[in-house]
């Protein structure tokens, strides 16, 4: 989409991800999404008198993974009550970071060589997750709300840009890099559906050259999609306003994906005064240099590299190829290509394969080795099997596991490559001798008609390439 | 001198942690409000050049735990002191308007 000429958007995004830990960030609760409701609470979650935080060290290094990952600086932080009244915390305040955040001052390069910079990514507590009943489903028109605590307390670490983005479609790429990194990391599973990372978009409008303009905050950013057109509906919102003689109001806004508009929540007076002050149950975090070395050591190989690294393995890789390497590097599939290409084998084949065939099984990814996903390529780049037989090999291997030339001899495939192959096609030229003479006269087409006939008889198990193979030595 | 704290700032305080002061006892929280915050304002006789801010009284940093799941409490238990409970859940009047 493009604004107006002469407008300029200004985006900035907040990012929350929940942290891959085994426990909350202040208590043993188990994190773990999807269990019965208000089974994951104790004392210190639900903010009983006389409970005490103590704050988890995994996910303090998952922090600091965020935080080095994105080339922050790792500072000496502390730990505020962000004071509301409002059902999602028992407790009446959420803790978290505010002047002295654990993360701050890094940036994030995007595949089209943009960058932008990152204020802070600091640590803070999820809070409980309300069910409203009654009227749409909107909260203004539910009769009561229901409350689950079990995601309360669960460690999160909010990811602030500074308002470096340009358009929707950047902000949708950056939210992409961003959460490919946060996989990368280990912190997160990334999974929007299940809410574990969630966007906040600081939207404002202006004329080129002219300084900032007021930002609206858009909340309810559940999914790429929803990000990307929030931004795209609230910078036209504000350009219309503005031309229409308005003036833009600090705001919250609802974004709702079925309507495709934003609406104000609520306009920033009071219930922004959080009076935030520091937990006195909570200690200084101020991790030693041994620490962060410790921590950035196990830090693994980020997106960015992981990908270039595979694109490095294809000769001029096309478009689709491209988008191939970037499931494999989400699902973190890029070992089975290297393991192939470490073997002077088809990487083409290999990226292919792991893109379609692991990534449909990804599940059960765990058992299949290295070794018997490259002996099954080179067998399919061999002729050995054909592109169906090979895909029906690596099912198998996905499914239970094994060795990929047994599974080949247990179905069959083997003995059709060698003997059948032949049999069948002198067959077939037998019963096709009119399309057999204009083959033999130089007509290459038909031998896609044999082709056919070979799969229709085989089932689809035979390799176009041994086909030909074929039928060249009889021509 | 003017009261460390105004009788405005005691009512917006109070607004935000959901009090309801009557105007005798707003009279009565400025005052006592005033003598604690003038109290604390006493610090501001010394002088402090040179000597570090004390962010919290015990001088100790990183009090971590492992990443280890304990047990958390039975939810019958935790519900039957709930004041509304569906569905397993604790039930509240209606939400207006969405979380901070």
């Amino acid at each position: 989409m493009t604004l107006p000429t002469n407008w300029e958007m200004v985006v900035g995004l907040e990012v929350h991800t929940e942290l891959l830990t085994k426990s909350k960030l202040f208590c043993g609760c188990a994190n773990n999404f999807g269990s019965e409701p208000n089974t994951n609470i104790c004392p210190v979650c639900l903010g009983l008198p006389g409970s005490l935080p103590v704050l988890n060290r995994e996910a303090v290094e998952f922090a600091m993974r965020i935080g080095m990952a994105l080339r922050c600086t790792i500072a000496p932080s502390t730990f505020h009550r962000k004071n509301y009244f409002y059902p999602d915390q028992s407790k009446d305040y959420q803790i978290s970071q505010y002047d002295l955040p654990i993360n701050a001052g890094g940036y994030l390069d995007l595949p089209d060589g943009s960058r932008v910079s990152i204020e802070r990514a600091h640590m803070e507590e999820d809070t409980g997750k309300s069910t409203h009943l009654g009227g749409s489903g909107r909260l203004a028109g539910a009769d009561s709300s229901l409350v689950d605590y079990n995601r309360c307390g669960v460690p999160l670490v909010e990811i602030v840009s500074g308002p470096d983005i340009r358009s929707a479609a950047q902000a949708r790429v950056y939210a992409q890099e961003l959460r490919a990194i946060l996989i990368a990391t280990g912190a997160s599973d990334g999974r929007l559906e299940e809410g574990s990372m969630r966007f906040d978009a600081n939207v404002s409008v202006r004329r080129s050259g002219e300084p900032l303009g007021t930002r609206c905050e858009i909340k309810n950013l559940n999914s790429l999609r929803s990000l990307q057109r929030a931004i795209d509906y609230e910078a036209l919102r504000q350009i219309e306003l503005i031309g229409d003689g308005g003036v833009v109001r600090q705001e919250t806004r609802h974004w709702d994906e079925n309507v495709g508009e934003t609406s104000t929540l609520r306009v920033k007076e009071d219930a922004d005064d959080y009076r935030y002050f520091r937990d006195p149950d909570l200690v200084d975090l101020a991790p030693d240099q041994d620490w962060q070395d410790r921590v950035r050591a196990a830090l693994p190989p980020m997106p960015a590299q992981r990908r270039g690294e595979v694109v490095a393995l294809l000769a001029s890789p096309t478009e689709a190829q491209l988008d191939a390497v970037e499931v494999v590097i989400d699902l973190g599939l890029e070992k089975y290509v290297h393991a192939v290409a470490a073997a002077a084998g088809d990487a083409a084949l290999a990226l292919s394969r792991a893109a379609n065939e692991i990534a449909a099984d990804i599940d059960h990814v765990d058992r299949l080795t290295t070794e018997a996903f490259a002996t099954t390529v080179a067998m399919e780049q061999r002729g050995e099997l054909s592109a169906t037989q090979a895909k029906t090999v690596l099912a198998s291997l996905l499914d239970q596991g094994g060795d990929p030339r047994s599974i080949a001899a247990a179905l069959g495939f083997e003995q059709l490559s060698a003997d059948s192959l032949g049999a069948t096609v002198a067959s077939l030229i037998e019963e096709h001798p009119d399309e057999w003479q204009r083959y033999r006269e130089g007509d290459d087409k038909l031998a896609q008609f044999f082709i056919g006939q070979v799969m229709k008889v085989t089932k689809g198990q035979a390799n176009g390439k041994a086909v030909i193979g074929e039928l060249q030595a009889r021509r | 001198m003017s009261g460390a704290i105004s009788r405005d700032e005691v009512a917006k305080v109070a607004r935000l942690a959901r009090l309801t002061l009557s105007e005798t006892e707003l009279e009565t929280f400025t005052e006592q409000l005033g003598q604690i915050l003038e109290h604390a304002r006493d610090m501001n006789s010394l002088d402090l050049t040179g000597v570090a801010a004390t962010a919290h009284p015990f001088g100790i940093t990183n009090v971590v735990r492992d990443d280890v799941v304990t047990a958390s409490l039975d939810r019958d238990t935790v519900l039957a002191m709930a004041p509304d409970v569906r569905d397993h859940r604790f039930a509240v009047p209606r939400i207006l308007g969405e979380a901070p």
